[in-house]
């Protein structure tokens, strides 16, 4: 009993916004080819989820639009494309390393870089040790300790 | 620590403060007056060529096509709007004072049917001189459109050269659109 449980729950995969089976495609294969694009692509409604997840009009025209080109017979790089040319890079939940994305890749090393460097200057401007306290001082912080 | 050791400790942060502060407030009464938008994404179309694209005219108005945006022979904001689409009711004024002061204006009625088209058209005005209809959001998908209404740009040798999401207001229009339509006129 548990294990037919466990293979359903594996065969579930987890929910996507396609919840009107006419949508899918015939195909398995180019069904889950769409799945992976839609995946890849921002809705720009609701900008966190993806096309494929989204129950937003306008993730539901884009998968149209990804089964459409996919079934025309596009590889997967073309239905980016496709993407990109309307709704540009931000389109993409996952952004071409390119010239205008390079702050945006380049941020972590950037980061690092400054981090290091502030590191490196405050070690550098330490202040030297205060000098040891005087016997006068000493005693106080004696009395002031005692129990 | 010298003394302008000390001033610059107090005085940089609080000028950076400042600074941060003044900016802060800018883009709070922009975004209020609606003429900035956070969330916004810049359209991929700008200073590139309309799109190619098909409109089935709204009955008893003239359509357009990709041909007439073309070379249009005068800058064209092209707006799209939906019945059901509440900003496009706060906006209609607006688009009403543009019609007034000689724009042209081309409504593309997104995902609407006629009736309600016409119906929203009696009640707040039509300011369009040419209205094509795109009930399944194909031409919207050529022109990079995520949400209604949105306005673009086109100048009189057919280039996209502004686009805004969103309902226009008084302060867009005077800092971003007047600008562009001197320019382009």
């Amino acid at each position: 009993m548990i294990r037919v449980f466990f293979l359903l729950l594996a065969l579930s995969g987890p929910a996507f916004g396609v919840s009107d089976p006419g949508e899918m495609l015939a195909d398995p294969a180019q069904e889950m080819r769409a799945r992976a694009l839609g995946q890849q692509l921002r809705c720009l409604v609701c900008q966190n989820n993806s096309v494929e997840e989204s129950e937003a009009g306008f993730a539901r025209d884009l998968r149209r639009v990804i089964r459409e080109r996919v079934k025309a017979g596009d590889d997967d790089s073309q239905v980016m494309a496709w993407m990109t040319a309307r709704y540009g890079e931000f389109v993409r939940l996952n952004p071409a390393f390119s010239f205008h994305t390079l702050l945006l890749w380049g941020s972590p090393v950037l980061a690092l870089l400054a981090g290091g460097g502030a590191a490196l200057l405050s070690r550098r401007r330490r202040v030297a040790a205060p000098a040891p306290l005087s016997d006068a001082e000493r005693v106080a912080v004696g009395k002031l300790t005692e129990p | 620590m010298s003394v302008l050791g000390r001033r610059l400790m107090f005085l940089g942060p609080l000028g950076l403060l400042g600074i941060g502060g003044v900016g802060a407030f800018t883009l709070l009464k922009r975004m209020a007056e609606g003429d900035f938008d956070p969330r916004g994404v810049p359209s991929v179309l700008i200073d590139k060529p309309v799109p190619a694209f098909t409109l089935s005219a709204q009955p008893g108005q003239e359509g357009f096509g990709a041909g007439d945006l073309g070379a249009p022979g005068r800058p064209v904001l092209v707006n799209f709007f939906a019945s059901w689409c509440l900003p496009c009711v706060a906006e209609a004024a607006q688009l009403l004072a543009l019609q007034q002061r000689g724009v042209a204006l081309w409504g593309i009625a997104y995902k609407d049917r006629d009736a309600d088209t016409a119906r929203f058209l009696k009640q707040h005005g039509n300011p369009f001189a040419r209205i094509g209809q795109d009930m399944d959001g194909k031409a919207a998908l050529e022109f990079g459109v995520y949400g209604v209404p949105e306005t673009y740009l086109v100048d009189k040798t057919g280039v996209v050269r502004w686009r805004w999401v969103g309902a226009l207001t008084d302060a867009l229009v005077a800092r971003a659109l007047d600008p562009l339509l001197k320019q382009y006129s």
